[in-house]
């Protein structure tokens, strides 16, 4: 299946799945271990790819949420991820697409310029997540985000779905011209 | 340059100034404690010289005595097999030889290369070029575009003895084990959807740039000369006729390791560019690029 769909599969007894996606391996690992070292009363899987389509004949959950991680310093990587993008259906992204751009603090460092990142997000009305993931602090507050942002998305927290937490991330954002 | 007897120097009737000097100064730097052993591991002065040395003397006068027994403006040494180190201090015909800023030269007799040191005097390159050229015998001395601060890393690619596998003692874990570091301790929960990708990735890169630790390079230099290619159609740039002209220098505290961790870290595809691998086999890390 060269297309990932949200509800294609069933999903498993209490299982959410995350899959990460980005070029810089080590990032996504170190990302990973940090969200399975956290508290989580649902049974946590993470899977990584440096990008889109994954190899098909192989048996995986269903994915709850797809982060495409975007390392400024890298127009490698934003590339790798546009090219990804095309192989997600529409229906993903109602809420269960984040995107995660890396390496802002380090400004000289940067070749992709914010508003870019800010423009694809926009481009694809998914929230937008800024961690320098490289700093262990913020990595593993980012990683509660995510597990939290997973549960969600899995259907796992009474009352809130993944639709729900779209219009409230993206409510707080000051509109854009095309809205207006 | 007629090549002296290993552990002799020249010397002069009279000791010039600006040579004694700058060995005056060089001596006194050393604190006294050490001078022994530094004379003895310099070997300058034989034995017999030493022991005429009243070493109990206060620096100064002890500083004035070795003074005369020396002298230095150009001197080789055989510190290792076959290889002739040589120390030149240029000058010109009105100007004494400038001891401070001076020329370093190490010539492998068994070969056909000599590695010299950046002089502030590049004019004195092909000078010293034709020395060597002379003094060695042959016919023509040629310019390699190979520089770095590591004598031993320039060796190893020059006399092409980097490519020797270590034999360590984990050399029989498999490929993947070894070189996917993280993957040891990892969850089950993790699951790398990419895993054949990732393989075939540090296969290029092994075989590319093998299991052996690289030569040290600090840099590679691009200079080109090529026209303007764009995937954009039209543009600014894309009608120009003559070729641009810029230059690309890549820089690194340990260049080829750098350039090797790129691939399986995620930051470029394998394989890299042929211009980028070619470096060691090519004994050359200043290129010029042109159209053909």
């Amino acid at each position: 299946m060269s297309v990932l769909r949200p509800l294609d599969k069933l999903p498993g007894l209490n299982t959410a799945t995350i899959l990460l996606v980005g070029t810089e391996d080590a990032l996504l690992q170190q990302l990973a271990d940090a969200m399975l070292k956290e508290d989580c009363t649902s049974e946590l899987k993470v899977h990584l790819a440096k990008s889109l389509p994954l190899p098909s004949n192989v048996n995986r959950p269903r994915i709850d949420l797809i982060v495409f991680v975007v390392n400024l310093h890298s127009k490698h990587s934003l590339r790798y991820v546009e090219e990804s993008l095309h192989h997600v259906d529409a229906t993903f992204f109602l809420g269960k697409v984040s995107f995660l751009a890396t390496g802002a603090g380090r400004e000289s460092h940067c070749s992709i310029h914010r508003n870019t990142v800010v423009k694809l997000a926009r481009t694809y009305r998914s929230p937008l997540l800024f961690c320098d993931l490289e700093i262990g602090d913020f990595r593993a507050t980012m990683a509660q985000r995510l597990v939290r942002m997973v549960q969600i998305c899995a259907g796992h927290v009474p009352s809130v779905s993944a639709l729900n937490l779209l219009s409230l991330l993206q409510s707080s954002e000051n509109p854009s011209l095309e809205d207006l | 340059m007629r090549r002296e007897p290993a552990g002799d120097v020249g010397r002069a009737k009279e000791m010039d100034e600006t040579v004694s000097e700058f060995f005056r100064r060089t001596i006194l730097k050393i604190p006294m404690t050490e001078m022994m052993t530094i004379l003895k591991t310099w070997n300058v002065l034989s034995e017999n010289q030493l022991q005429t040395v009243n070493f109990r003397q206060r620096k100064e006068p002890l500083v004035q005595d070795l003074v005369l027994l020396c002298e230095v403006t150009v001197s080789f040494r055989d510190a290792e097999e076959n290889a002739v180190w040589i120390r030149i201090a240029w000058g010109t015909q009105y100007r004494k030889p400038n001891q401070y800023k001076p020329a370093y030269v190490v010539y492998y007799s068994q070969t056909p290369y000599a590695f010299t040191s950046s002089s502030q005097l590049k004019s004195n390159l092909p000078l010293l070029g034709q020395a060597l050229t002379i003094a060695s015998k042959h016919h023509q001395i040629v310019k390699m575009d190979l520089r770095s601060r590591y004598l031993d890393s320039l060796k190893a690619i020059v006399f092409k003895q980097y490519n020797q596998t270590f034999e360590t003692h984990n050399s029989t874990t498999p490929l993947q084990e070894r070189s996917l570091g993280l993957d040891i301790n990892m969850d089950s929960r993790i699951i790398h959807e990419n895993k054949i990708e990732k393989e075939r990735v540090q296969r290029v890169t092994q075989e590319i740039f093998g299991d052996y630790p690289q030569p040290r390079l600090e840099f590679a230099q691009y200079k080109l000369e090529t026209k303007f290619k764009s995937d954009l159609n039209g543009g600014i740039l894309a009608e120009r006729e003559e070729p641009l002209r810029c230059l690309v220098k890549f820089s690194s505290p340990h260049l080829l390791e750098a350039l090797k961790s790129l691939a399986p870290a995620g930051i470029a595809d394998a394989p890299l560019s042929p211009l980028l691998t070619c470096i060691p086999n090519k004994g050359m890390n200043y290129f010029k690029i042109r159209d053909k």
